[in-house]
């Protein structure tokens, strides 16, 4: 598990039934691209974070695949609809098998 | 076979650049990259938009937009990266927009693309060119 991961996401804490409502996402990572050379001259590994999934009560919203080209602290925002009230649950996945997961819910009047 | 006379030759290129025009020449390789994901399909263009900044102080962290109203999916490629494979935005069913933003990095001056499947099966493509300042891929 790398170290200092920490998932931050922003979204309304209210909406409308039906409203498009507007996902930030971000998460401390620093996505080694395995493409630099460390002092050594020798490439550092490869590390990053190679998926995002978010869903919302089950169903999908957004599923990224991320490559090394990802800047470091992954960053996405992305629009979803909210038929009802529920929780998104997002799921990051490491390179090393770990998966960061974080939720929010929300309430649809 | 009867051997071509110069006039047909330069008629036959001219043909060809003719063809060309229309699209933003890649970096070696990235078409046919872009022919193996479509399966030979020719992508269309118009239905996808690609919001770069057209220079980039530092490679490490290029803000982008795309977005397909009705797409199923949109692939982001750096053309002139190590690699170029950036990101690919699978839509669920509760994504209304088909629009995602991120931040990317990018090893120098390069077009980025972004090559939508649309729900019928189709391709769109977008591109956009980044003069990048400092590199970002710490080659």
């Amino acid at each position: 598990m790398a170290i200092g991961v920490k998932p931050r996401v922003k979204i309304p804490k209210t909406a409308k039934a039906g409203d498009t409502i507007t996902v930030k996402t971000l998460i401390t990572h620093n996505m080694e691209s395995g493409h630099r050379r460390g002092d050594d001259g020798q490439r550092i590994p490869r590390s990053i974070i190679n998926r995002l999934i978010v869903d919302f009560n089950g169903m999908n919203v957004i599923d990224v695949a991320l490559e090394p080209f990802i800047s470091a602290n992954p960053y996405f925002q992305f629009d979803a609809i909210v038929p009802e009230s529920g929780e998104f649950h997002f799921r990051w996945f490491d390179d090393d098998g770990s998966i960061y997961e974080t939720s929010k819910s929300i309430s649809v009047s | 076979m009867r051997d071509l006379t110069r006039r047909q030759v330069m008629a036959g290129g001219g043909a060809g650049l003719a063809m060309l025009a229309g699209m933003p020449s890649f970096a070696a390789g990235i078409d046919e990259l872009i022919s193996s994901v479509t399966k030979g399909m020719a992508p269309g263009a118009g239905l996808v938009s690609l919001v770069t900044p057209e220079v980039a102080e530092n490679g490490n962290s290029v803000s982008i937009s795309v977005a397909a109203p009705g797409a199923k999916s949109i692939s982001i490629f750096a053309d002139r990266n190590p690699a170029p494979k950036v990101a690919a935005f699978t839509f669920g069913p509760l994504n209304p927009t088909q629009s995602a933003s991120t931040r990317i990095r990018l090893a120098s001056s390069q077009n980025v693309i972004a090559l939508a499947e649309m729900s019928d099966g189709s391709w769109q493509l977008a591109s956009s060119e980044v003069k990048v300042t400092i590199g970002g891929c710490g080659g």
